[in-house]
This record gives structure tokens, C-alpha cells and sequence, in this order.
């Protein structure tokens, strides 16, 4: 048994793109304790609502995390719109889902590409950013936006996407499968990658249940908690079944993570094909009444929870976000115990964190 | 000299951004827009390092760790504020947390404006300060100091 000492772990670090602290304690080299403080990238996001009206609210709530940002404005806006008892034309929730889908497989694979960096295969981290930049075309060219769309308002979408545009999609993710399919084998293959990955971070079912874990992290144990399931968006139409598989392990969560890509194009294909015509937009009126609603939502790390209470004027009384990370930072904790120093950032990448959701 | 200073190292810190800038700083260096082919590497180490980006504004508990690194880089450096909320605080002005943009802890070169930043206008800014470098360079080393 070796001495114990303390290795601060960020806020600036190499492995991490994002500021989060951690207080390692070893001995030897083994992790003992991980203790996380965050507070790097706290903007008090939530509190603006006091400013903004709910319509602009739209925007800033897109801002709290630059990855899945669609996801966010269509969260709060359909708990706004539940709030307000606005139906949204079928289209538009269809254009939800296809953009959705598109901001998971581009998500997934930023996080793809960041294990790759993390574990030191760089050139696979370079393939899997090649690969996302497609997807970032596809929203260039459809919002004009590559990260942050301003594409979702309350009661709809700013615009239609025409028939032309999405077949267009079609086909790119078409030609897109090929390429994924062999960088992605490297991921479920390759002996090197699988040796870093495989029996790594084992998270047993009771394990996710008690600290209340979600997203593809409880869904390599075998939890499923895909919010996919539920009411929101056009998933349920369209036949969605959760991906779910059951070793635990790092190498589980990865495979979630691929399969969930290709399981997005055949969702946005799919979609594609059932897409009726109609308005994809209808006006609102008046302002939100006294009462409050909860959304929930399934980012590409796990369920978002948005809740909006309004008190009759065009101001919310208050916008509040629960976002995966959050839920997600003491599965992250229980994971880095007994684990090597040099695994700790495979650790730390392996729940996909994304601190500015978490800090908002 | 001018060989070596016009393949900078670069250092990025995510200040409290929202992530979107914080990518296409990344974006800039992987293949579609590949900075790397004119030699400039990202590093994690603050003395390696040329040039800072900063994505997002400074609130009170990431102000000391911005401090710390620009006072770790070696002369000369530059510092590029990347995306509106590094250059004014943007959409976040009015936050409780929020301070401000970088400029209120440490001295900016160049701002790059947008919501998200462009890759091509984040690419703009580093050219930008390259030039800005080759001044500092020349002007400590007339003054006689070492030239990193």
C-alpha cells in the first residue's frame, strides 16, 4: 500500500475540452477518490428569463450548450407551447425529429472522435470530425447556422426545408453510412481500441439505478431510459426502439453510441418518406397564462428536463433546464473509484460530459 | 526568425462558453479546415504556447484560472478573443455570473466577432495575429529581451 496524494485534474487540461475540476486521490496509481467542483462555466442562464420574453428566451435557452443546441430550443419551446396549449403543425414536428436526429448523429460523433483523442488514436479522432462536418453542411445549408440554428420558435419552425432539400439529406447520409461504417468498425474492432475499452469502467445495473445515471452511460448497462419513448416528437410513428446492451463498460457505452448513429439515419430516411405537407409555423398569440409544464426530451446524452412556469405576462416567472451531465456527474464519480490514473480521462470522456449544459 | 514565428502553437481555454465556439475552434483544426498543415499545433501547456484563444466571457471563478494562464505563456504572446461573448459578454451580458469579456482580466489583440464564430473567421483572427506576434517579437528584441 503506497502513500496517498491528491493530482488536481484540470480546470485547463489537455484531455479535457471543457473546465471541470477534479480532485484525484491516489495511491499508487490508483484512484481511491475522485472528488468534481464545477463552477467554471456558470453564466446563470436560467435567470435571464426575467429579461428576455418568452419568444426571445427561444434563442438563449439554444445557447445553453453549442452541441445539442436544437435540442434545447425545442425543449423549451414545446414546454412553452404546452404551457400556452398551442398545437404545432405535423410538419414541423417532423422537421423536429429529422433535425434532432441530425444534431445526435453529429453529437455522437464529436464524441466518437474525443474517445479517440482521449485513448491517443489520433488520426481516428481527425476521421470522426471529417465525418461530422457533413452533417454541420446540412445545417448550414438548410438554417445558415453551423452550431447554434436559431431554427425552432415557439409554434413551429422558422421555415420550411423543401422536398428537394430533404431528399438531398437523404442522400448524403446515404453515402455517409458507407464511410461511418468503416471508421466505426475501428471502434468495435480493432484490437488496440478494444483493449483500452473493454472491462473498463464496469457500471452494474443496481449501480445506475441508485445514482440515477441516464442516457447511452444507463443504457450500456441495460437501463433503459430513452425519452424517445415518450410523447414528444414523431419516434413513437415511427416505430423507435431504444438501443440497449449489457455489459457496463466502456466498450458497452462506445457500441451504444455507434449503433445509435446508424439507427438516426434510418429514423431521419424514414421520417423523410412519412413527412406530410402542410405549414410548418402557426402564429401565437397572447402571452403565457399562470400555471407551469414540464418537457422532457432525449439529447444525445441523455434525458433534458425543461420546466417553465408563467404568471400571465410576456415574461416567464421561471425557465429551468435539468440537463444530462447533471444527472450524470455522480455515476462519473463512482466510475473513476479504483480506477488507473491513466484511465482517467477515458473515464472522464466516457460519460460524455458536457459541462457547459451542466453549469448553464 | 520569420520561419518560426509563423507556425504559432496555440492554446485554447473554454472561459464559460456555451460550447459552440469552443468546437469550431476544433473544427479549425481537424481535416475540413486543417490549420494543422501550416504547423499550428494545439497544446495544453500554457508554456508551449503563442497564442491564447478564449471562447467565452470571465465570471468570478474562472478569472484567476485565465490569469494564471496568460501569465504562464512566454513573450510574446497574443491573445484572441474568440466568439461575442469572449468580445462583450453577448447574450450573457446581463447574466449575475458574468463579468464581462476577456479584456476586463487580461489585454485582447483581436476580437472575433459571430454566435457561433465561423471557422474561416476563427482562422482570419489567428492570421491576424500572427502579424501582431512579429511585432511583439521585433519590438522585444530591439528592446533586448529574449526572443522565445
Amino acid at each position: 500500500m503506497g502513500k496517498r496524494t491528491i493530482v488536481p485534474f484540470g480546470p485547463q487540461h489537455p484531455a479535457l475540452p471543457e473546465p471541470i475540476h477534479l480532485d484525484l486521490e491516489l495511491e499508487d496509481e490508483k484512484v481511491i477518490r475522485a472528488v468534481p467542483s464545477i463552477g467554471y462555466v456558470h453564466r446563470g442562464l436560467e435567470k435571464l428569463v426575467e429579461q428576455n420574453d418568452y419568444q426571445i428566451m427561444c434563442y438563449v435557452m439554444e445557447r445553453v450548450c453549442g452541441i445539442c443546441s436544437f435540442g434545447h430550443s425545442w425543449g423549451y419551446a414545446a414546454a412553452v407551447e404546452g404551457l400556452m396549449d398551442i398545437e404545432v403543425p405535423e410538419r414541423a414536428e417532423h422537421l423536429r425529429t429529422i433535425f434532432h436526429e441530425l444534431s445526435r448523429i453529429h453529437s455522437h460523433l464529436l464524441w466518437l472522435g474525443l474517445l479517440a483523442d482521449a485513448m491517443g488514436f489520433e488520426s481516428l479522432f481527425m476521421h470522426c470530425w471529417r465525418l461530422r462536418e457533413s452533417i454541420l453542411d446540412i445545417f448550414e445549408k438548410s438554417t445558415g447556422g453551423r452550431v447554434i440554428l436559431s431554427f425552432t420558435k415557439i409554434g413551429g419552425q422558422f421555415k420550411d426545408i423543401p422536398k428537394e432539400s430533404l431528399a438531398e439529406i437523404v442522400i448524403i447520409l446515404e453515402n455517409m453510412r458507407k464511410e461511418l461504417l468503416v471508421v466505426t468498425n475501428v471502434f468495435l474492432d480493432d484490437t488496440s481500441v478494444k483493449n483500452r475499452m473493454c472491462g473498463v469502467g464496469k457500471l452494474s445495473k443496481e449501480d445506475i439505478m441508485k445514482l440515477g445515471a441516464i442516457g447511452p452511460t444507463a443504457r450500456g448497462s441495460g437501463v433503459n431510459n430513452d425519452a424517445r419513448c415518450l410523447d414528444l416528437g414523431k419516434y413513437k410513428e415511427l416505430g423507435f426502439k431504444p438501443i440497449l446492451e449489457t455489459d457496463g463498460d466502456c466498450y458497452a457505452r462506445c457500441k451504444v453510441r455507434v449503433r445509435e448513429i446508424f439507427q438516426s439515419i434510418d429514423i431521419i430516411i424514414k421520417d423523410v418518406e412519412n413527412i406530410p405537407e402542410g405549414p410548418v409555423n402557426i402564429p401565437v398569440k397572447g402571452m403565457p397564462p399562470m400555471g407551469d409544464f414540464i418537457a422532457r426530451i432525449e439529447q444525445p446524452r441523455g434525458e433534458a428536463f425543461y420546466y417553465v412556469k408563467g404568471n400571465g405576462t410576456k415574461y416567464l416567472d421561471r425557465a429551468r433546464v435539468r440537463t444530462p451531465t447533471n444527472a450524470n456527474i455522480p455515476i462519473l464519480v463512482k466510475v473513476l473509484q479504483g480506477c488507473y490514473l491513466n484511465d482517467v480521462t477515458m473515464m472522464v470522456m466516457t460519460i460524455d460530459p458536457c459541462i457547459s449544459c451542466t453549469e448553464r | 526568425m520569420s520561419y518560426s514565428t509563423k507556425s504559432p502553437w496555440i492554446i485554447h481555454y473554454d472561459g464559460s462558453s456555451c460550447n459552440g465556439c469552443d468546437i469550431e475552434v476544433l473544427a479549425c483544426l481537424t481535416p475540413m479546415y486543417d490549420l494543422e498543415r501550416f504547423g499550428i499545433v494545439n497544446t495544453g501547456n500554457p508554456k508551449h504556447a503563442d497564442i491564447l484563444l478564449i471562447t467565452g466571457s470571465i465570471n468570478e471563478q474562472n478569472r484567476d484560472v485565465v490569469k494564471q494562464i496568460y501569465e504562464q505563456m512566454p513573450e510574446p504572446k497574443v491573445v484572441v478573443a474568440i466568439g461575442i461573448c469572449a468580445t462583450s459578454g453577448g447574450v450573457f451580458k446581463k447574466c449575475y455570473n458574468i463579468l464581462g469579456g476577456v479584456d476586463k482580466v487580461i489585454p485582447v489583440d483581436i476580437y472575433v466577432p459571430g454566435c457561433a464564430a465561423r471557422p474561416e473567421a476563427i482562422i482570419d483572427g489567428v492570421v491576424k495575429a500572427l502579424r501582431i506576434l512579429e511585432e511583439k517579437s521585433k519590438a522585444l528584441h530591439n528592446k533586448g529581451g529574449k526572443v522565445q
